[in-house]
């Protein structure tokens, strides 16, 4: 069937458009024409003059071994988050979909980590794992354990990567929910009489038959660890111990707030922006027809 | 090979619904056995149960020697088809039918050899390579078949298996069904709400409702002797016209004040009492001096080809008669009733039960 409103008018069409015309064009092509344009010029300290100086702004930052740091920090911390948030979600998602007896609270009970606030998760998990505040430090450390990610990179990263995979689990958990409860139960049927046992059933069945929707989160976890988990980063380690755990983004921010290069942070914006229409250049290609089975 | 021998079987959920209250039938070696009855009436829970998909309340399921009340549905040794299909969407239709094989360990070449052997009983060869998605109903139904058939299993249990397709198909692979079934030998159980399906497919018929069995029988035991006024309005299209009637001596029931003449009665029936008088319409026929006077009012002719379906009332309840076309002029408005007294059903309207001979 065609979607298709008749106006008389030519003019009311466009006036009815003009709302969101306006939103896209103020707050997403605007500021992002602006980036692009910031990148090719540098400024003076006290930011007041600016000079156009083409690609400078980009060769600088391929020269510095701290961006291709960040790159690195970026894949390990988004590849670690996006395995574990999906591994443990598909655990749970599986365990509920049993239909158990208070599988209703226990799914609500799930979906409340995703609306706290990114800051304000990183400041529990702090609360909990501070080397010596922290509630959970002391138990780490009686077990013999010297827990300081303030000072340990690889304990902070450990620390980031538990914190936003504990908050992206809502989200994958109600995706792979509706996936499981999208799975017909006559096929799960068919596989238990054809003599496949539970572990089984689900390699060779449930797995593959949810794999539009784990293809999907996948492009959608490392989008969330590349962009959203800035808050999270700024309350638990700040970028630190000595930049060890400064992502793309959070450099982004460094650079450009703390550091006062624009030039430079604007450079960076462009190339992540880059990423993301990537990013969603292959959601679109893959996601939009499924991924077929 | 083997039989199937259910006692006593229960089914009750959670909340103390009774599906299915005490359910005995046995089911011999090698005999198509069809469960037919209304939406809700317990036997595709029943059919669940044998299979293995629901715990069983009560009682025992036996197939051939063992008692598969606590086996898992793998270890039945028992293929269902499904009335969805439940083909895996993701394999193509060579690996749906080596699945179940695979996952016993058969060797790669019985495998090849039995699953090449099934697809050319159902004539299913040339779409081996092809994902489910790329079939018609009617060759997703053959692929759902060939997999229960490549396992070479005791028994088959059907689903509703031919619910999803269209009439014509329907009718084709009814007959398929039946033909490959006594080709194989296999012993099976078909579950279905069509009567018709009932009547063509089964050696055995056991006609269901609430949760009980109403009556097993052949096919034309089940039609011709019902024994319930249950089964004698479900079986037979269309339904078996009930009248209200009297019970004046041995061998004669009134209705509507008209006496009528019957074969199978009950002996020591008290004259006067309330009986119920079974006609099937296509057993009335027309004619004007007929062992009985009964007339019928004629409301509307329905036409379906070969015969005429008289719609209208006799003794005032609502009554149907089949005749072949042409028999009766469609513009018939008093139509009078012959009927053989070996034709006439009794039934208790407490009961329901029938009030034949003993």
């Amino acid at each position: 069937m065609e979607k298709r409103a008749l106006f008389s008018s030519k003019i009311l069409p466009y006036m009815l458009l003009l709302p969101q015309l306006a939103i896209t064009l103020i707050f997403f092509y605007w500021p992002a024409s602006q980036a692009v344009w910031q990148s090719f010029l540098l400024e003076d300290a006290f930011g007041l003059s600016s000079e156009f100086v083409g690609f400078e702004n980009y060769r600088h930052l391929f020269q510095q071994p701290e961006y291709y740091r960040a790159m690195v920090t970026t894949a390990v911390f988004s590849s670690a988050v996006a395995v574990l948030s999906l591994a443990v979600s598909l655990l749970l998602a599986t365990q509920a979909d049993k239909q158990l007896r208070f599988s209703n609270g226990y799914k609500t009970l799930l979906i409340w980590p995703y609306a706290v606030a990114p800051a304000i998760a990183g400041v529990l998990w702090i609360f909990m794992f501070h080397p010596t505040l922290g509630t959970l430090s002391r138990p780490i450390k009686a077990i013999g354990i010297d827990w300081n990610p303030m000072l340990d990179a690889n304990h902070a990263m450990t620390l980031l990567v538990l914190s936003a995979t504990w908050k992206q689990i809502s989200y994958n958990f109600l995706f792979f929910l509706a996936g499981l409860q999208s799975i017909p139960k006559s096929v799960i049927e068919a596989a238990a009489i054809d003599g496949s046992g539970p572990i089984r059933r689900f390699w060779t069945i449930i797995f593959p038959l949810l794999s539009p929707t784990t293809f999907f989160l996948i492009v959608v976890n490392i989008v969330y660890v590349f962009f959203d988990t800035f808050g999270i980063i700024d309350a638990v380690t700040g970028g630190g111990p000595a930049g060890q755990t400064t992502t793309l983004v959070y450099k982004v921010y460094a650079d450009g707030r703390l550091g006062g290069d624009l030039g430079g942070s604007a450079a960076q914006s462009v190339i992540l922006m880059i990423i993301v229409i990537g990013l969603t250049a292959i959601q679109f290609k893959y996601v939009e027809r499924r991924v077929q089975y | 090979m083997a039989g199937v021998t259910l006692d006593t079987v229960r089914k009750v959920y959670t909340g103390n619904v009774e599906a299915v209250k005490g359910v005995s039938l046995g089911i011999e070696d090698g005999s198509f056995c069809v469960l037919v009855g209304p939406s809700g009436c317990g036997k595709s829970t029943l059919l669940r149960m044998i299979a293995g998909l629901e715990t069983i309340s009560g009682g025992t399921v036996k197939i051939g020697d063992r008692v598969v009340n606590q086996v898992e549905p793998a270890d039945r040794d028992i293929a269902m088809v499904f009335q969805n299909y439940a083909l895996y969407p993701h394999m193509s239709v060579y690996d749906n039918m080596a699945y179940g094989l695979k996952n016993r360990g058969t060797p790669k070449d019985e495998i090849a050899k039995r699953v090449n052997e099934a697809a050319r009983i159902l004539a299913i060869e040339p779409f081996l390579a092809r994902k489910p998605r790329a079939l018609s109903g009617g060759q997703r139904q053959r692929v759902a078949m060939g997999r229960a058939i490549v396992r070479k299993p005791q028994v088959f249990l059907f689903d509703e298996p031919l619910s999803n397709l269209d009439a014509k198909l329907r009718v084709q692979m009814r007959v398929e069904i039946k033909r490959l079934q006594r080709t194989l030998g296999v012993t099976s159980i078909y579950v279905t709400h069509d009567q018709v399906e009932a009547m063509t497919l089964s050696d055995k018929l056991v006609v269901m409702s609430g949760g009980q069995i109403e009556q097993v029988g052949t096919p034309s035991e089940v039609y011709r002797r019902p024994e319930t006024r249950f089964v004698a309005t479900f079986i037979g299209s269309p339904p078996m016209n009930i009248l209200p009637g009297q019970v004046e001596g041995p061998g004669r029931v009134s209705v509507g004040g008209q006496s009528v003449a019957v074969t199978d009665m009950r002996e020591g029936l008290t004259p006067g009492s309330a009986i119920e008088v079974g006609l099937r319409p296509e057993d009335v026929q027309a004619g004007a001096a007929g062992s009985s006077a009964l007339t019928m009012n004629v409301d509307f002719v329905e036409e379906l080809g070969a015969t005429q379906l008289f719609h209208g009332k006799v003794a005032g309840s609502e009554f149907v008669v089949q005749a072949s076309t042409g028999q009766i002029p469609a513009d018939t408005r008093q139509l009078p009733l012959s009927i053989d007294p070996a034709n006439v059903h009794l039934f208790d309207p407490q009961t329901t039960k029938r009030l034949g001979r003993t």
